[in-house]
């Protein structure tokens, strides 16, 4: 186990960096300008100078290998440097990962938008488990019954309407009809108290219930056909023979086996659950991290787009290599070799 | 089963959750770092000294900038969401009231030849500074500051407001309140460097290590910089907001201003929510730049929460005109000065063109009040002719008429209009992608249409479009096409430096790189020398003269077919009082210490 | 419990059944998907909206793109069924073109990931040297983040495709062979898996003995076993390719403002929302009504095609 997880983890350095070299590569092949944003009555010859002083115009291997340094040396030692206040060697001369539309660390932006993000895809994805695994189980146990065959279409519906449409409908009827809930969601909110608290809450109602309604239909109709799968052992059979309650056998057994392979996916799931934040937070008008993607898409801030898009593979990989390992550590028939 | 394993699940959701606790607290972390004037500066309002009048008691002003700002130092970026960010902490010398004038800000006078501030010689200019302005630390702001503003911006190559001080030979300082600038040549107008919120002062004891290459690197500098404005900033978070309290240390403390104690500013969504939180939703107090169907912005205007304000300056949607030849059978001697046009240098052809269009109905699709038909380059008083106005009526007969007399006639019945020589009137068209130029590319193909001549519609991302990219063949500048669609304007409500963008030397060619502003490659003998002339004129009344000669020639010469005289379009809550009409010149909040609110 | 019961009886109706008739596996497996009534309704809503987008526009009478802003932002008439929008063109017309687009998309999106998917899994399955290097293949493009990749290749190389293609085949190719050279990983790991499964069955050691060649057991052998996870992963291919045209065209970064599909409709139509909302909610219901028709097919097509359930 210990040797196959190390394996796994040696592999994905080398992809990581290929994959850092194809998104780099993209990038550099895009036909962006850093200064197309800015007003027409600025000079050519000063967008040049600018174009210049950002590093546009270096060749492509050389920014690569520097955003390469810069990504693995530079900014994890800036971390643990600011994590543990201490100074590491020659700190102040380091040149960080900077953004070209702000001229600021790319991490550090990065880092001011983890909270709204996590607050709401966190939040969303737990209650989307909270939902989804009841159903799931209470649909396969009772198969066919009117609570499974509402629940299997509910969840078609919630897995199939895009949420960019759900959460279009909800904007209308919940903030412009009714005016329950704010369009825009606060990043500057600081909960400190109870009606702060209550802010919070109904700025971040929509999207959360968006997304979870969303994340919980995938994932019941994964909990259902687990279960399934499982009723129809012979270990169950053998279970219910021997005169175990049924309680005992649907809880100890048939539940406990289920979940081996839906923990696996909600592993699996995380990544594309921040991927999934794009679209939500444009609609709800999040400053997350990906209205953050959105918006040095459109600026071409390389730096900040190849960041932003390294870090999604990054953690693409480490919970593929999660999945696998929990899959592992539960299902006792999985032998890494 | 094994419990341990349970636990090892456990102990992966806790890791999960525990990194969610440390991007907490490292977003606090950096927050600090990313405002020292909180902690450098005077710090929270309620200790605030109290100085006097009510300054500060009006609680919080929420302005909407769906672009949030990416940095607060203007002379680091020249996108205007940066620049109108920045002009609530940062002022320049002097800046332009609403109607084009000059109103002294950190000067105590606007220098004229009468009051001895520019020289007889039109060589220099020397600016007198108020008296007793502080910096809001409360150091003193002295004439040593705007000679580093100069410094700085001149030695640093990120500068993008070094357009500014083109032209200055040097700055000093007098003495403490005195700044004398030097030009290299004979400058009638002389109020470029320092005047607007894109040439504000910055102070040198906070800049002053943050000169050249390391000026990016000035991170805490560029995301607080020290002000003497209404308002110093108190977090910053870019693309994001900036949450401002008010300078105690502002001159205007004394009369009780700023009213508002703390200013936000949101960004995020897009022009239309902002426009909605704003009209129709009460949310906040202030929407910027909304470029919104005016069906809807009148729609939400209807709920009479707020009003939308439209600010004129300078703005034109024009089709600016390919005078040379873009047909890719040409090679590299494609768009290049020197090759001539078909068809579109003829004077029927561009007449009709523009005859045939329907301006006011390009109006109403696209701008509403936000923007008015026009037939010049130079739409705003007192500059403005009237020699062109008949373009305001569509006339399709008219047009069509002309094209026969010229000798266009469709002779393969196809609909399409050929010249003598058999080649179809076919017009490529780009503009920008968005959806407003693509509604009125549509109505103008259909115009077109009418007269007999055929277009291709093309759109091009704006990032593309508008980015200099010499590699790419679809900027504007390139303009690989018959005719294209934007907006320009002109930075200064004097015209010389717009006017010249229609001169020879401005031509846009290899040799210049792609530089230069004269996008359709006009050129004229008499344009030039009455440009030349415009720039040794002093005499107002002459120069509004040439300007206008100037205007009448690049239009009738159909080098550009303006169409809309465009404006800033912005909604402000019923209860702002103060602002008075929008500043299209300058910042939208350039008299923002005299907003208030009344319930 | 009842519903055993009940399955023990059915099973005995099938074996009195299949003594009496010769029954093909397809007939076998159209009569399963009949019995499931989520697939059907979906089958006939797919086909109700499939006719409406190819067939609809050659009999509707409206163009959906005549400008005419005397007629802007109606309300649903006789004459314009969904509308007009804020250009005056029509609605409906408009919808049933996107449909078409939209559609398409799906399919021949489908169609690139599937038959990738297929190959690499087949051929990775099958030959054990190129195992390896085809699965860490495809371990790197389920580890590239897609939606921002995505958003980066459509910007770079939308125009050079529409200046080679013109503007609508331009980007068709575009987001067509991204979507589907981004989602055949799937596909390719449960046809390897499955494959690898079949190789040590008898029948295909069998052929392997009498002298088969390698290619003749592939096609006869390997694939028509392979066919029933193929089929399922094209429905759901189709969805989930629906679905990412319409999430790009929704951010503004997939079709132009000029190519109405129904993503593109849904996007240009948000701001319009309090004033003509059937500009919204025919694009919005009508991606997300293909979408679950599509999913449900698949559902059905997995019960149908998998023997353990078709026993019963």
């Amino acid at each position: 186990m210990g040797r196959y997880i190390i394996r796994r983890v040696l592999f994905a350095i080398p992809t990581l960096i290929v994959i850092s070299f194809v998104i780099f590569a993209i990038l550099d092949l895009a036909p962006g300008d850093p200064t197309a944003s800015l007003p027409l009555t600025i000079p050519p010859e000063v967008r040049e100078k600018i174009r210049e002083a950002l590093g546009f115009n270096d060749p492509f291997l050389v920014s690569w290998l520097k955003w390469l340094y810069q990504m693995m040396i530079v900014e994890p030692i800036y971390l643990i440097e600011q994590m543990f206040n201490i100074t590491i060697g020659d700190s102040e001369n380091r040149v960080r990962i900077i953004s070209w539309s702000s001229k600021a660390p790319v991490v550090d932006t990065i880092i001011e938008r983890i909270p709204q993000t996590l607050w709401v895809l966190g939040l969303a994805f737990i209650l989307g488990i909270m939902i989804a695994i009841p159903v799931g189980v209470i649909s396969a146990y009772k198969q066919y019954s009117v609570f499974d065959n509402v629940g299997t279409f509910v969840t078609m519906v919630g897995y199939s309407v895009p949420t960019f449409f759900t959460g279009l409908l909800a904007i209308v009827i919940f903030s412009v009809w009714l005016g329950w809930f704010p369009s825009f969601y606060d990043t500057t909110l600081v909960v400190n108290s109870w009606e702060t608290l209550v802010l919070q809450f109904k700025q971040m109602i929509m999207p959360v219930a968006v997304l979870a309604l969303f994340n919980a239909a995938a994932l019941s109709r994964f909990t259902r056909s687990s279960m399934l799968d499982n009723l129809n052992e012979d270990y169950v059979r053998t279970a219910r023979s021997k005169g175990l309650n049924e309680n005992k056998v649907l809880v100890t057994h048939v539940l406990r086996n289920s979940l081996i392979p839906v923990v696996t996916l909600i592993a699996l799931q995380i990544p594309g659950v921040f991927a999934g934040a794009i679209i939500t937070e444009q609609i709800f008008r999040i400053n997350g991290l990906g209205q953050l993607l959105i918006s040095a898409i459109q600026g071409a801030d390389v730096p900040m787009v190849q960041t932003l898009t390294f870090l999604f593979a990054v953690l693409i990989v480490i919970f593929n290599l999660v999945a696998d390992v929990t899959y592992g550590l539960l299902d006792p028939r999985i032998r890494y070799e | 089963m094994k419990r341990t394993k349970w636990l090892a699940l456990f102990a992966v959701l806790a890791l999960v959750l525990a990194a969610c606790g440390d991007g907490d607290d490292g977003a606090a972390d950096t927050t600090e770092a990313g405002a020292p004037a909180t902690t450098e500066g005077p710090t929270a309002t309620t200790e605030a000294p109290d100085t006097g009048g009510t300054a500060g008691q009006g609680g919080q002003l929420t302005l909407l900038q769906w672009q949030a700002p990416s940095t607060l130092n203007p002379l680091l970026s020249g996108g205007t969401k940066e620049l109108l960010a920045a002009s609530l902490i940062l002022d320049p010398l002097a800046e332009y009231d609403p109607d084009g004038n000059l109103v002294a800000t950190l000067a105590a006078e606007i220098p004229t030849v009468e009051n001895g501030g520019v020289a007889e010689d039109l060589m220099s200019i020397t600016w007198t500074l108020k008296d007793g302005v502080l910096w809001s630390d409360g150091s003193a702001f002295t004439a040593d500051d705007v000679v580093f503003t100069w410094e700085y911006c001149t030695n640093t190559p990120d500068c993008t407001q070094s357009g500014f001080f083109t032209g200055v030979a040097s700055v000093e300082a007098v003495d403490a309140t005195h700044v004398l600038v030097t030009f290299d040549a004979l400058t009638p107008f002389p109020y470029n460097a320092f005047v607007t919120f894109q040439s504000p002062i910055i102070q040198r004891a906070q800049f002053a290590e943050c000169v050249g290459a390391s000026a990016a690197a000035c991170t805490d500098e560029n995301f607080g910089p020290i002000g003497t404005g209404a308002y110093m900033v108190n977090d910053f978070k870019v693309n994001d907001t900036v949450l401002y309290d008010y300078n105690p240390n502002f001159r205007g403390a004394a009369d009780g201003k700023p009213f508002f104690g703390t200013v936000l500013i949101k960004g995020g969504g897009d022009a239309e929510a902002s426009a909605r939180s704003v009209l129709v939703l009460g949310e906040a107090d202030y929407g910027w730049n909304l470029q919104v169907d005016p069906i809807v912005l009148a729609d939400m205007e209807a709920t009479g929460l707020g009003i939308v304000k439209a600010g004129f300056a300078s703005s034109v949607e024009r089709i600016m005109v390919n005078q040379t030849d873009p047909n890719p059978d040409l090679g590299d001697q494609r768009s290049e000065p020197g090759t001539v046009h078909p068809f579109l240098t003829d004077p029927a052809v561009y007449q009709a063109l523009s005859m045939a269009i329907n301006r006011q109905e390009l109006v109403d699709v696209g701008y509403g009040f936000a923007g008015s038909p026009t037939c010049n380059v130079w739409p705003g008083a007192p500059y403005a002719s009237t020699a062109n106005d008949a373009c305001l009526t569509q006339d399709i007969d008219g047009a069509n008429a002309l094209l026969d007399a010229a000798g266009y006639e469709d002779t393969d019945g196809d609909g399409i209009r050929e010249t003598a020589d058999g080649t179809p009137l076919f017009i490529l068209y780009q503009t920008s992608t968005n959806a407003v130029r693509q509604s009125n590319q549509d109505l103008v193909k259909s115009y077109w249409a009418q007269i007999g001549v055929d277009t291709e519609l093309k759109n091009i991302d704006a990032s593309v479009f508008f980015g200099g990219d010499q590699a790419s063949p679809d900027t504007y500048q390139v303009f690989y096409a018959d005719v294209e669609m934007y907006t320009n304007n002109s930075g200064s409500p004097d015209p010389q430096t717009y006017m010249s963008n229609w001169t020879t030397a401005q031509v846009i060619s290899p040799s210049t790189n792609f530089g230069g502003g004269n996008i359709p490659r006009y050129s004229s003998a008499e344009y030039d020398a009455l440009h030349e002339e415009l720039t040794t004129t002093g005499d107002l009344d002459r120069r509004i003269e040439i300007v206008k000669e100037l205007n009448d020639l690049v239009i009738q010469a159909g080098a550009m077919i303006p169409l809309i005289y465009r404006a800033d379009v912005s909604a402000f809550a019923n209860s702002i009082q103060g602002v008075g009409t929008l500043n299209g010149w300058d910042s939208e909040y350039w008299n923002v210490e005299d907003w208030t609110r009344s319930e | 419990m009842a519903t055993t019961r009940e399955r023990v009886e059915e099973t005995q109706d099938h074996t009195i059944e299949s003594s009496e008739k010769y029954r093909s596996l397809w007939s076998d497996v159209w009569r399963q998907f009949r019995r499931h009534k989520g697939a059907m309704v979906g089958l006939i809503l797919l086909t109700v909206i499939m006719f409406g987008s190819f067939i609809g526009p050659l009999i509707y009478p409206l163009d959906p793109f005549a400008i005419d802003t005397s007629q802007a932002s109606l309300s649903p008439s006789l004459d314009h069924p969904m509308g007009t929008d804020n250009l005056g063109r029509d609605v409906m017309a408009r919808v049933m073109v996107g449909g078409r687009i939209s559609l398409s998309v799906g399919i021949a999106a489908m169609v690139i990931g599937v038959v990738i998917g297929t190959a690499v899994g087949i051929i990775s399955g099958f030959f054990s040297k190129l195992d390896g290097i085809l699965m860490r293949g495809t371990d790197m493009f389920l580890a590239l983040p897609i939606l921002p990749l995505l958003l980066v290749i459509i910007m770079l190389f939308r125009d050079p495709l529409r200046e080679a293609f013109g503007p609508e085949l331009g980007i068709f190719i575009l987001v067509v062979t991204i979507i589907g050279v981004t989602s055949w990983m799937q596909t390719a790991r449960v046809v390897r898996g499955d494959v690898l499964a079949l190789k040590e069955q008898e029948f295909v050691l069998a052929a392997h003995s009498i002298g088969s060649r390698k290619r003749s057991v592939v096609f006869r052998h390997i694939f028509p076993n392979v066919l029933s996870p193929v089929m399922v992963a094209a429905a759901l291919g189709v969805a989930i390719a629906i679905i990412t045209e319409s999430a790009l065209s929704f951010l503004g970064l997939g079709f132009p403002s000029d190519f109405p599909t129904w993503g593109r409709l849904l996007f240009d139509a948000q701001g319009y929302i309090t004033i003509t909302p059937m500009r919204v909610l025919w694009p919005g219901i009508l991606i997300s009504l293909t979408v679950i028709s599509v999913n449900f097919i698949g559902d059905g097509l997995r019960d149908a095609l998998d023997p353990k359930l078709r026993s019963q």
